[in-house]
């Protein structure tokens, strides 16, 4: 009997430790999560600083359209829009373009800007060298910017995607800012 | 027949201590088995009443009872309270009962840990409920709590709730731990993996799926704590979260849970069917497999619960292209209880009815689960009333009509008395014809356009909203029924036989009616094997 | 009981089996004459798409049926005849692995041929070559906002969709009329046989954007972008509803698609668009402090000046000075608060209420820079309008 209890423990402790294993794997889908999107564009989330590798050959016989969309989620008093509402673009060229945003509360505010790329499959062709949303916005009251974006949109981008619409959304993060003393992961 | 003399013996004198302190302090499988039995028929009358007080609203347009905000309420802890409260609590006092009875043990292997993982279950669902009388009122944001609705955006029991499905997901996990080792170590001597009972099969594949997806649940729910308290961002875009991650965690989660409540039905089907068509099962050893790979296939095809949620077009495929996978060994187990029927010599006792009602509703639940899985038509039928029926189909005439089933099954067994079968009849016909009044016109309303969560609906929807409710109030009332039978079997009646059933097979029919407080204190010799 | 006697009971067991059989279809025939097919099941709806994924609908729903009515016909046939009270004495087989193999194949095979067909319309669905009209849609709690993208901001239309039905017709203190609940004050307008494409968005919750007729659904979610289009083939107009659970209202929250011929299309959007310019020149432009000190004083002697006094002095102590002291040369946006929203507990009102951004802000500007205030800042109508916004 005693070897039998001994089994027993051994396996509820094996099983314990599944118990603990699937519980940091719940936490482990979230990094999964993000290379799943990297790797298929769910969600049309775009990638953070683009490093050339080989430079991109411009391919001067096909013209892109670019949309620019400025949004505020709820509760943010920001005025925030491009200042350029549609660019046309050939692959492989580097553009650059601004956006505008003024902070009209009374208080100084932390904003970040969230990118999606719609069709999906076309965010990991849009290769962002420079961007606002790659860092947290902090504006006084009353402060205005004018934020900086440049890209190439890349030459692979599937023939099918004539029009590409980047949009960004401002979301207001001084409390979490304020609340988490930790650097936020920025996409 | 020795053991069995030796268990009436001990039942003399280590007979269940008397008064409150005997359930509380139970450490004996069967008593336990009853605890979890009886608190799963009190949550699902609790739950049942909230699905009444859902269709009674619905059963006119216009809001006559409720706000809508209690309307999202309702939904939300009836979704809860049934699929936690009710349906995995019987199954696990089932598995209580019956698996050291099936495989010949004296009791679980764990019976402290048994104890335990019962009792925290009354806490987790009163703290669940007291949200109901809170401020800002009980979680509202539906049984799936998607993100940010449950997160920036939802009433301050929120907190309450996440401590409720953590203590629910500590309960269960030791249930599960408890089943694997009793199974895996505690058969009688002889006993293969591959002589087992399929509802012993059913349960053992169960409780690894419950061990496996009931931490990440944990997870999920921690990080909305995380999120909602310390300031992180999982889910907040604005932090460099992602909402729809929420929905693949909970979703990865969520799609075998749906399993967990279906597998211990395929088990019990299985042993019904066979006894009431005197016939062996057909095809064991694939059913057994269709089980395993049901429970595999259920790890990978979690997104097919959002198809909307937008996915580039490969992933959809893929999830699409699993998800209709698992049409096959689902086909394979109602084949298998088909030809169980076939050339038997059946006849149409209370249990067998349920089970019948199982196979065919179960199935129509199947089909419409095969239709939602084809992605352009899911774009149509997503988040309708189609949905809604569809998923009552496979819960409410699939889990809980095995689960009374089961109950009708073997309570001759747990009482040593015979129910009374007339009633026992009238009780089924009276929810067969409530269930499929309730939910079948729900298949048209969603078809129609309805979406589900509305507290309030367009007057096209007005005829068959009002036939669904009035099945709703058929069938919920007629659980009363049941209530009144199960009682009156305890208290007495016909005095049943040991093996109960003429065509029923299994040790537990081999020990005494009721089954003494201690069975198979020493472990019983197997009957010869049949050479297959 | 004699062999005969078996086989006697036998044979009345099948012809009691047949009699149900052939009562079951006729029950079941009658009934599907007498349903109105058309309230009960999937709309066909007015896009191609929309009629593929009708059409694939009606295949799968087929094939379950068929797949129903041949295991359950088996079933019931087996009921019926293999009772124990009609003498069927049981088999005793128990496995073929012919049989297993042969209800594992055979559903293979019925499944590719389901796939092919959904893969084919899904692909269809995914096609993202470009469109001839593009329109954000956002979800609000509880409404929609419909913006037709403009590459000048100043003819850009913009515009709330709400629920129409009265909470008196919920409430049932009012009969309910027609397109209860299924009816907003703006609907979306579009165009027939046009690309339309969707860009679909939140601005909180979850929502999900979903009109049956054309066959889109799509989940709104914060932060992010989804697309769908469609080419409507009929003028009408189409319901639809919001489908992801998103709070209180969440059924209150109808979609309505107008979709018209072109050349009403073009005369709605340029009403729409003047209305839009109308609306930029005083909020969307930035203005000069010389036009804003100009509008800010008609607006001061038209609403301030009964309590304020043309000369800014006041009525101390109702009506305080606006002259070198308090708001009018302290905190700017304090300033544009009190004027926007009033002070609670004195005679200040909310203007927000009934004064455009623009003249407020003009207002707010003239109280700093008249009277010797000369304070020197402006405020824009656009930022007036932004604060304005987010309180909604």
């Amino acid at each position: 009997m005693a070897a039998d209890q001994n089994i027993q423990s051994k396996m509820t402790l094996k099983l314990l430790g599944v118990v603990v294993g699937m519980f940091v794997f719940g936490f482990a889908l979230v990094p999964l999560y993000d290379i799943y999107c990297q790797v298929t564009g769910a969600n049309g989330k775009t990638s953070g600083p683009y490093i050339a590798g080989a430079p991109l050959e411009v391919d001067k016989d096909r013209w892109v359209t670019v949309q620019f969309l400025a949004n505020n989620n709820a509760n943010m008093p920001w005025e925030f829009r491009p200042t350029v509402r549609t660019m046309k673009v050939q692959p492989g060229q580097a553009y650059s373009t601004v956006f505008f945003a003024s902070n009209p509360s009374r208080q100084t505010m932390m904003a970040q800007a969230i990118p999606s790329v719609a069709p999906f499959h076309a965010a990991e062709y849009f290769h962002k060298t420079e961007c606002f949303c790659f860092e947290q916005q902090e504006l006084a009251r009353g402060e205005r910017i004018e934020m900086p974006l440049k890209f190439i949109i890349d030459p692979h981008l599937p023939a099918s995607v004539e029009t590409l619409t980047l949009s960004y959304t401002l979301f207001d993060i001084t409390q979490v800012a304020a609340s988490a003393a930790t650097e936020i992961p920025v996409s | 027949m020795s053991a069995v003399i030796e268990n009436h013996h001990d039942d003399h004198h280590h007979g269940p201590d008397k008064g409150l302190m005997r359930w509380v302090l139970t450490t004996n499988h069967k008593d336990i088995g009853t605890l979890y039995l009886w608190f799963s028929f009190a949550m699902f009358l609790v739950g049942g009443c909230m699905a009444l007080v859902i269709r009674a609203e619905l059963f006119q347009p216009g809001l006559q009872l409720v706000v809508p905000e209690f309307f999202n309420q309702m939904t939300t802890m009836h979704g809860l309270i049934m699929v936690f409260g009710a349906v995995m609590p019987a199954f696990v006092g089932l598995a209580n009962w019956l698996v050291p009875m099936m495989i010949g043990a004296p009791d679980m292997a764990l019976p402290r840990m048994n104890n335990y993982s019962f009792w925290i279950l009354p806490f987790a669902f009163g703290m669940l409920l007291s949200t109901l009388f809170m401020e800002g009122g009980a979680p509202n944001f539906g049984w799936t709590f998607y993100a940010p609705l449950s997160t920036e955006y939802a009433p301050p029991s929120v907190t309450f709730f996440i401590f409720a499905v953590h203590l629910m997901g500590i309960s269960s996990i030791m249930g599960s731990i408890n089943v694997v080792v009793t199974i895996l170590n505690l058969r009688a001597p002889g006993m293969r993996l591959m002589d087992m009972p399929l509802f012993v099969w059913t349960w053992l594949i169960t409780a690894y799926l419950l061990i496996a997806v009931m931490p990440v649940l944990a997870g999920v729910v921690t990080m909305m704590l995380m999120d909602i308290h310390f300031g992180t961002a999982f889910f907040n875009a604005g932090g460099g979260g992602d909402p729809v991650l929420f929905q693949h965690v909970f979703w990865f989660f969520g799609h075998p849970e749906v399993y967990i409540m279906i597998l211990p039905a395929f088990g019990v089907v299985s042993a019904i069917i066979p006894t009431f068509a005197r016939k062996k099962l057909f095809g064991y050893d694939s059913m057994v497999y269709a089980t395993a790979s049901i429970a595999f296939l259920s790890f990978i095809v979690w997104a097919h619960h959002m198809f909307t949620v937008g996915m580039p077009i490969a992933g959809e495929l893929y999830f699409m292209y699993a998800t209709m996978l698992i049409a096959v060994p689902t086909g394979v187990k109602v084949f298998n209880w088909v030809a169980t029927m076939w050339q038997g010599s059946m006849t149409f006792e209370t249990p067998m009815l349920f089970a019948i009602a199982f196979v065919i509703l179960f199935t129509i639940g199947g089909l419409s689960g095969l239709m939602l899985a084809i992605v352009p038509a899911d774009f149509q039928y997503h988040d309708t009333y189609f949905v809604v029926a569809h998923f009552h189909y496979v819960l409410v005439p699939g889990s809980i009509f095995s689960i009374m089933a089961a109950a009708y099954y073997w309570l001759p067994k747990w009482t040593g008395n015979m129910y009374d079968e007339t009633l026992g009849k009238t009780h089924f016909w009276l929810s067969f014809v409530g269930v499929n009044v309730t939910f079948f016109p729900q298949h048209f309303i969603g078809l129609a356009g309805m979406p589900r969560r509305y507290p309030d609906y367009a007057l096209q929807f007005a005829d068959w909203n009002m036939v669904s409710s009035v099945g709703a109030f058929i069938f919920g009332f007629s659980q009363l029924l049941f209530l009144f039978i199960v009682i009156k079997c305890v208290m007495g009646g016909k005095k049943a036989t040991d093996e109960v059933w003429d065509g029923a097979e299994g040790l537990e029919w081999t020990i005494a009616s009721p089954a003494p407080y201690h069975t198979f204190s020493t472990p019983p010799a197997l009957p010869e094997r049949a050479t297959a | 009981m004699t062999g005969t006697e078996k086989r006697d009971q036998g044979r009345s067991g099948y012809l009691i089996g047949l009699k149900w059989l052939i009562a079951a279809i006729a029950v079941g025939s009658s009934w599907s004459v007498l349903a109105d097919w058309s309230a009960l099941n999937m709309t066909q709806g007015v896009t191609e798409i929309s009629r593929e994924v009708y059409d694939l609908h009606m295949l799968i729903f087929g094939i379950c049926v068929l797949i129903g009515v041949i295991v359950f016909g088996i079933m019931i046939w087996s009921m019926l005849v293999h009772r124990k009270s009609l003498g069927h004495e049981p088999a005793t087989f128990s496995h073929s692995t012919k049989l297993e193999y042969a209800w594992t194949i055979i559903p293979i095979f019925i499944l590719i041929g389901m796939a092919v067909p959904a893969t084919s319309t899904l692909r269809d669905m995914y096609d993202s070559s470009n469109a001839d009209i593009d329109i954000e849609v956002r979800g609000y709690q509880w409404k929609w906002q419909y913006t037709y993208l403009n590459d000048d901001p100043a003819q850009e239309v913009k515009f709330m969709s709400s629920l129409l039905t009265p909470p008196d017709e919920f409430y049932n203190r009012a009969p309910k009329r027609e397109h209860y609940l299924s009816d907003v004050d703006n609907p979306l307008v579009i165009p027939i046989n046009k690309r339309v494409r969707f860009l679909i968005t939140s601005n909180d919750v979850i929502h999900s954007w979903w009109v049956p007729d054309f066959a889109v659904k799509k989940d709104a979610i914060p932060g992010f972008v989804h697309e769908s289009w469609a080419v409507v083939e009929e003028p009408g107009i189409y319901r639809g509803k919001c489908t992801e659970l998103c709070g209180k209202d969440h059924g209150f929250m109808p979609i309505v698609v107008k979709a018209v011929e072109q050349d009403e299309y073009e005369n709605w959007l340029a009403m729409k668009q003047q209305e839009a310019k109308d609306v930029y020149e005083t909020v969307g432009k930035t203005w000069s402090m010389a036009e804003l000190m100009e509008t800010g004083e008609t607006v001061y002697a038209q609403h301030c000046q009964t309590c304020h006094q043309a000369n800014g002095q006041g009525i101390p102590p109702a009506f305080p000075s606006l002259v070198g002291q308090g708001m009018a040369i302290g905190d700017l946006d304090a300033h544009v608060d009190i004027v926007v929203n009033g002070k609670a507990g004195s005679a200040m009102q909310a203007f927000a209420a009934q004064l455009n951004p623009a003249e407020i802000a003009a207002v707010v500007t003239y109280e700093r820079n008249a009277w010797g205030n000369d304070v020197g800042d402006l405020v824009q109508p656009r930022e007036v309008n932004a604060l304005i916004v987010a309180k909604e």
